[in-house]
Parts: C-alpha cells; sequence; structure tokens
C-alpha cells in the first residue's frame, strides 16, 4: 500500500512538474486535491524556500536547518556535540566551546532552539539553544550559521526550561528540571524535601556577542521547572515557568510526583529583580561555571573559568516571585502574540488553563493569595484563570499562535493538533498528527509578529513507525507540516528530521539571506599560526612539538612534501584556506590521525593535531571535492625513527626549505 | 564541489524544458554563438576584452601608489598560483600588455568561471593549465590595483 501511495504521489508531482513546465498557464491544479498539495510544497530546482526552519537535534546534541515549505535538510550546525564532519570539537580551535567545569564535555541533549528577538519579533541576529544535560546555553550566529558562544549554567541540573528569551533578548532564562542540592553537597538522596533545591537563572549579553554572562540567578523551592516563556507586550518585564513534582518525591516520579491535582506556574517579575540587584539585595555565592567564545577573527575558542553568581532569595525579595496554580503537571506554558494569556497545558489532562495577565496583576494587588511557600505567594486560582479550552483531547503539551486570534496546541496522547479562539476558548478545528506529537511550531507563532499571521505549522512527532521505508528497529523521528492559512487545517507533507527535532522555531527568508557570510577576508584573519601566502608557510620544532604553518588552495597544500618529523613527536596542522570564493572549504586528512578531519572555512586557519605513532611515510588530502584536480590535492610527511638525524625540511615543487 | 554539479543539472534541465516550451518567442536563446579558436583569439587579443563586468577601461598615467596597493594584493590573493615572472600553476602576469587588453585582464579577475567556460581565450587557457582559475573574491577597486601593479611587470 505504502509504496503504491509514494508512487502514486510521484506520478502527481511529476505530472504537476510536466504540466507547468509546458507553459499552458492555468493554475487548475484544484481538480485533483492532492496534486494542489503538492505544488504547495514543491520548490522548483534552484528557487528557494520561503523560511528557515531551526530544527532541535534533541539527543545528538546539534541544530538541523530544514527549508519550508520544502521540507529539504540545508544544513546541521554542530553545537553541544563534536562532529567529526567538520572537526568541530576535534581541532583545536573548537574544543574550548565544549570547556566545563566537569571538563571536556562532548555530547549533550539540546532542547529549544530560540531566535533572537528586538521589540517581540524575530530579528535573524541569532539562535540560541539549550543543553539539557550539562546545563549550558549556546548562541549561533545566523551569519556564518556556527556556534559562537557557549554558557554554562552553574547551580543547576536539566537544563530544560530554556532558553527563552525575554522581548529584546535583555535575557535568556534557564529553569532546573532537576532539583538538586544547590549548591552541591553529598547528602542523601532521601533528603530530597530538606536540601533540594531550583533555580530561575537569568542570563545577559543575548544581542552582544561574546558577554553573555549569569546575570542573576533566584532560588525555588524543589520542583521539576519543565518549561518557560517569557513575557511579552503587556506582559514584558515577566517570565514563567511550569513545574511538576510540587510532591518533591525523589523516586517512581511517574507515579509519586502525579499525586496533586495542581502544579504550579511560576511568574518570575525580573524588573524587580533587576531593582534587588542594584539594591545589593542578593546573596553572592563562590559558584564556578565556563564561559567559552569563538571568535571569528582570531578563528578560535576561548574557555574563561568564572567565578561567583549573585543569588535571590524570595523570602528576601517580596514581588519578585509568584505561583499560579495549573491542573495536572503542565508542561508547555506559552505566552500569547499580545502578551496577555499565559497557556499552560496540563499534560495529564484534556483542558488547558488560561491564565490573564491582567488578572493576575489585579490578585497581586488584592494580595488574593492562597498560601505562601518559601517567600512565594500562591495566587488563587480563580482570581487568575482567564479560561479553561476543554479540547476533547489527551496530553495537552505545548501552544502557539497564528496572528488571527487562534492557538494551535499539540495532544500527545490523542495525537492531534488543535486549534481554538483566543476569544471564546472554543475549539474550531482538530487534525491528526503520525504519531505522539510533542512540540509544534508555527514560524513566528512564539513571537508577537506570527509570520504571514501564520502560514504554516509543523508537528514534531515522537513516534515514526509506519511513515517511511522502515529502516531496522529505529526510524528518522517525523515532521509534519500543515498548511493553517485557511479555516481548516490541511496536512501537506512528512519529512524526516536529524536526531529527536525536539523543538523548531522559523523565520522568513528575507530575515537571513542577506546577513550570510561567503568567506573569510583574509586581510582580517588574526589566528596566530596562520600563514596567509606561501612564502609565509614554514615548519617549526619546539621540543617533540612541530607546528606547520600550511597553505591550501584549489588544488595545492604549501608545502606538500615535509621530512624531519619523528615518532613520538606532536604535530600541529595549522592549515590557511587562501580561497577567497564562496563555498569553497577544503578538507584535511591524515593517515591514522586519531580525531577526524579538518574542514577550513574559505580565509580561515584551522588546526589539527597528529601523533604519529610508526614511522614511515604518510599520505594526506583534501576531503571535500574542490575542483577537477581535487584528487591531486595531496601530499606526503615522513615520519622517522625517534634518534633519526633527519634534518626538518619542506617543500612544493622546486623550492626547498629547511632547517 | 556539488553545486557546480547541482547547477550543470539545472542547466541541463532548463534545457530540456525550454525544448518543450511552445514557442513563447524565446527561440534562439539558447542557440550557441560560434566561439573563435584559441588561436584565431590571441591572434584578435586587441579586441577581445574578455566577459564580465569591465566594458572599457582606460590605464592613463601610471599610478604608483595604487600599483604598490595592487602589489600587496597580488601576494595575498594571488600568488598561491602566480610568481609575476615564471608559470607556476598559471602564466606570470609579466608581459602581459602585449597580449592582453586590460578590459580582458580584470574581467579574468573577477569572473574567472565565466571567462573559463564561454571566452575563447580564457578557454584555451583552462585547456593548457587543466584548472579554473579560482575567483579571490576581489572587487573592481581591488583587480584595477593588480592591474596597475601589473604595469610594473614590462
Amino acid at each position: 500500500m505504502r509504496s503504491n501511495t509514494t508512487i502514486f504521489a510521484s506520478l502527481l508531482i511529476a505530472s504537476a512538474f510536466i504540466y507547468t513546465s509546458c507553459g499552458n498557464g492555468g493554475n487548475g491544479g484544484g481538480a485533483l486535491s492532492n496534486a494542489g498539495v503538492a505544488e504547495k510544497v514543491y520548490v522548483a530546482p534552484g528557487d528557494y524556500d520561503q523560511y528557515y526552519e531551526f530544527f532541535s537535534g534533541g539527543f545528538s546534541g546539534q541544530v538541523s536547518v530544514h527549508g519550508l515549505p520544502s521540507g529539504r535538510l540545508l544544513k546541521i550546525i554542530p553545537v553541544f556535540s563534536v562532529d567529526a564532519e567538520k572537526g568541530y570539537g576535534f581541532n583545536e580551535e573548537t574544543k574550548p566551546l565544549l570547556m566545563t567545569t566537569y571538563g571536556f564535555v562532548p555530547w549533550d541533549d539540546s532542547h529549544h532552539p530560540k531566535l533572537s528577538q528586538t521589540n517581540g519579533e524575530h530579528d535573524g541576529n541569532f539562535l540560541f539553544i539549550n543543553g539539557n544535560n550539562t546545563p549550558r546555553v549556546a548562541r549561533i550566529d545566523l551569519s556564518t550559521f556556527e556556534t559562537t558562544e557557549i554558557i554554562q549554567i552553574p547551580n543547576s541540573a536539566g537544563c530544560h526550561a530554556s532558553p527563552y528569551p525575554t522581548q529584546n533578548t535583555e535575557y535568556l532564562v534557564a529553569g532546573t528540571r532537576f532539583s538538586v542540592p544547590i549548591p552541591q553537597a553529598d547528602v542523601p538522596i532521601s533528603s530530597y524535601k530538606e536540601n533540594f533545591k531550583g533555580t530561575f537563572t537569568f542570563i545577559s549579553g543575548g544581542q552582544e556577542p561574546g558577554s553573555m554572562d549569569v546575570a542573576f540567578q533566584i532560588l525555588a523551592p524543589g520542583y521539576d521547572y519543565d518549561l518557560a516563556h517569557s513575557g511579552k507586550g503587556v506582559s514584558h518585564g515577566w517570565s514563567f515557568f511550569t513545574s511538576y513534582n510540587v510532591e518533591e518525591v525523589n523516586t517512581l516520579k511517574e507515579k509519586n510526583a502525579s499525586q496533586y491535582d495542581k502544579d504550579y506556574i511560576a511568574a518570575v517579575n525580573w524588573k524587580k529583580a533587576e531593582e534587588y540587584i542594584a539594591e545589593g539585595k542578593f546573596q553572592e555565592w563562590p559558584s564556578e561555571y565556563y564561559h567559552n567564545y569563538y571568535d571569528d577573527h582570531t578563528h578560535t575558542a576561548t574557555s574563561t573559568l568564572k567565578k561567583g553568581v549573585k543569588v535571590l532569595i524570595p523570602s528576601e525579595c517580596p514581588g519578585l516571585v509568584y505561583y499560579l496554580p495549573t491542573p495536572k503537571s503542565p508542561h508547555g506554558v506559552d505566552v500569547s502574540p499580545t502578551g496577555e494569556f499565559i497557556v499552560g497545558s496540563g499534560k495529564l489532562s484534556a483542558d488547558l488553563t488560561v491564565h490573564s495577565f491582567e488578572k493576575m496583576l489585579a490578585a497581586i494587588e488584592a494580595e488574593n493569595f492562597d498560601e505562601v511557600i518559601d517567600g512565594i505567594p500562591v495566587i488563587n486560582f480563580d482570581a487568575v484563570v482567564a479560561g479553561t479550552v476543554s479540547s476533547g483531547g489527551l496530553g495537552p503539551l505545548h501552544t502557539e499562535f497564528d496572528g488571527r486570534g487562534h492557538g494551535y496546541t499539540s495532544f500527545f496522547i490523542s495525537s492531534e493538533v488543535v486549534k481554538w479562539s483566543l476569544e471564546t476558548y472554543e475549539v474550531v478545528d482538530r487534525i491528526p498528527a503520525y504519531y505522539s506529537i510533542g512540540h509544534l511550531s508555527i514560524p513566528g507563532g512564539g513571537s508577537m509578529k506570527p509570520w504571514e499571521d501564520g502560514k504554516y505549522l509543523i508537528a514534531m512527532n515522537k513516534i515514526t513507525k509506519d511513515r517511511y521505508l522502515p529502516t531496522g528497529p529505529e526510524m528518522a523521528h517525523s515532521a509534519q507540516l500543515y498548511d493553517i492559512s485557511g479555516e481548516k487545517m490541511e496536512l501537506l507533507l512528512d519529512f524526516p528530521t536529524m536526531g529527536e527535532p525536539h523543538y523548531a522555531q522559523g523565520i522568513h527568508a528575507s530575515k537571513i539571506i542577506d546577513r550570510q557570510v561567503k568567506f573569510f577576508p583574509l586581510e582580517e584573519n588574526n589566528h596566530p599560526y596562520k600563514a596567509l601566502t606561501e612564502a609565509e608557510t614554514k615548519v617549526v620544532r619546539e621540543g617533540n612539538e612541530v607546528h606547520i604553518y600550511a597553505t591550501m588552495i584549489r588544488s595545492h597544500f604549501a608545502p606538500d612534501n615535509i621530512e624531519g618529523i619523528k615518532v613520538g613527536d606532536k604535530v600541529f596542522w595549522h592549515i590557511t584556506n587562501l580561497e577567497q570564493d564562496w563555498d569553497v572549504p577544503h578538507g584535511l586528512a591524515v593517515m591514522g590521525a586519531q580525531n577526524a578531519e579538518l574542514l577550513i572555512m574559505p580565509g580561515q586557519t584551522e588546526t589539527l593535531v597528529w601523533e604519529p605513532k610508526s614511522e614511515g611515510v604518510y599520505p594526506f588530502y583534501c576531503t571535500d571535492f574542490c575542483s577537477a584536480l581535487h584528487q591531486e590535492m595531496q601530499g606526503y610527511i615522513r615520519v622517522s625513527p625517534r634518534n633519526s638525524n633527519i634534518k626538518m625540511s619542506w617543500s612544493l615543487d622546486d623550492d626547498v626549505f629547511g632547517d | 564541489m556539488i553545486i557546480k554539479k547541482t547547477s550543470f543539472f539545472s542547466l541541463l534541465v532548463l534545457i530540456i524544458l525550454s525544448s518543450c516550451g511552445g514557442g513563447s518567442g524565446d527561440e534562439g536563446k539558447f542557440k550557441p554563438q560560434k566561439m573563435l579558436t584559441f588561436e584565431e583569439a590571441v591572434a584578435d587579443w586587441k579586441n577581445q576584452k574578455g566577459i564580465g563586468p569591465i566594458k572599457s577601461i582606460e590605464l592613463g598615467e601610471f599610478d604608483a601608489e595604487l600599483a604598490k596597493k595592487g602589489e600587496e594584493i597580488y601576494i595575498l590573493k594571488c600568488t598561491a598560483c602566480h610568481t609575476p615572472e615564471e608559470e607556476k600553476l598559471g602564466p606570470a602576469p609579466q608581459g602581459i600588455f602585449k597580449r592582453r587588453t586590460p578590459e580582458w585582464i580584470m574581467n579574468m579577475i573577477l569572473n574567472p568561471e565565466d571567462m573559463a567556460k564561454k571566452d575563447p581565450i580564457g578557454r584555451g587557457l583552462l585547456m593548457k593549465y587543466n584548472t579554473v582559475m579560482a575567483n579571490q573574491g576581489l572587487t573592481e577597486d581591488d583587480a584595477r590595483a593588480v592591474l596597475e601593479f601589473f604595469r610594473t611587470l614590462e
């Protein structure tokens, strides 16, 4: 059946293609509805997609970039995990990006890609993403599509409620999904209620590359803080975090943390926090964390160990944090485009709880509180709730919005997308997802201005099963594209994604295209081991370390014959790509190298460390097909015994140099 | 590079598509023009301006400062393949004004891909040197400065 459908679809696409290519005018694709669908996602060869969609790689630790509406994979950006293809985390220049107080951590679980915002709208400057396992937040520069900065979050575990920037990216936030002893301590796990805490972290410097830092942290009761969203418009100045496990249990959480009818959404007034910081009402804790920054001029990352964070304690800072009771272990907390509605999705519930920001402020003013927990007032549920969406579905997780007054909520258990009205809280449409949808994404749907008022919706599904040709026990996760521009949602396309596409954000291509760096100017290369011309190439021995300053251009290395290396040497290949043309990287592979290749962008310098274990002559070559003479782009390096007295020499063609 | 294969493929698709085009007045759009042979073009070099952004250029009086700047650019961007006086991977620029027009030289620097494919001399040089010259991202001002430097290589 499946292959028949596939063939049929291909035929339809093919026939649509032939039809348009022979150009008899006419947009008459409507007669066959599937052909109409095919046209909506068809991007002709050489044409561009309308949107960039940035998918989390989930447990791959990376970010993948797809085009919409085609679903085509454009790029995988290595972020928290090493990537042998690009040499990321293997070359000397990018290793420092993965430095933490736990040492070099070459993997993480990346969760929520979030675009930088200006005035509540996606500005196209940067993409941020959190690493859940070893708490970190990374910056990807959208002019190079490269990870350029990673900050570690101290006093945290399970950095899940992150990064969710504020309206002008004043802050990125991070809540702790796993409460732990804060500061860390050797205590019995059974002392959870007594010793375990959570934190809300606010990271500054989002719009200034190189300056990300932990501005302050807020100590919170030991719940699991799951997801977040920062306020905007009317609620600008606040950030919201969901929690579960208000039961504060430390075992069999799937049962024991689901006992109470309601958990809380924490509402944090970060402008108030700024006041308390300015007044000095914080504790200075000696926590340590790493800040890692990659400079596009030295083409090198540096790691800096930071010491000390400012911590605010809610009981000492009235008005800083409030709890909004929300039924059934809420997962997503999503803020409507105007900032007025805060939607909590109780994942064990059928219903959505919509809180009103205006009502929240009034309840705070009237001190309409049920109780106070560790200095945090719990606002009366009826005083803050604006409405309930009785969905008929099961297991709501996340909501995004169009610009026409609708919320779209993913339902994991009933595997569907439900569209509802922000005015009446009534369900107006629903459509199945295949299968078990987690996050969903409307380009711009988490900002104040959904692109084109909401044209597409992408479902990210946890289970794939029979959607594609089977590939053994594991299938690539499935994303689905829906057209939401009309009254009824329409499924357009399935496409596979990398790792676990936990969440995704989309942005109109026009915000990204014009800022692209096509090569790095040689004149601006400040790498300490650069060689900008072949005349600058050399090989320098410093004890048992050997530094090769080499260049590459279509299609040769300079030098390409090197002698005088000895067993036991640590050889640093510093290679500068002299190309000044778009999309002409060269690679370097050395036989027996125990790390990876280098993939060097035009104008960039990168370094591979190679420690030959035995004597002989080793070839090296370019891995990235660069010209008609790419196969000729190769060289030899001779390795002599430890006690050899072979002199260091290097050459290209008839030009021979040496000691 | 994969991209080049893709564009080649796209070109094929375009040609195939246009072949079923149904006569919208585009006849002749893809009609290949007769290209001079390398020998014919070299003999006619004084009229060969090349293909690219430079249509006409007056050299004027020699500008030593501009030539100095051009030499710096040349050293940084060109010497991996061209030495001033001896053939390396490509021809040496010494005496180039005795065999090429200023327009042709600048177009070769600024538009080497098209020059290799569509210009009769550029194509001949590709056959001789077995490689398409790298586009080193020079601006028109950069290329003009390099041209001035070449005036010192009589």
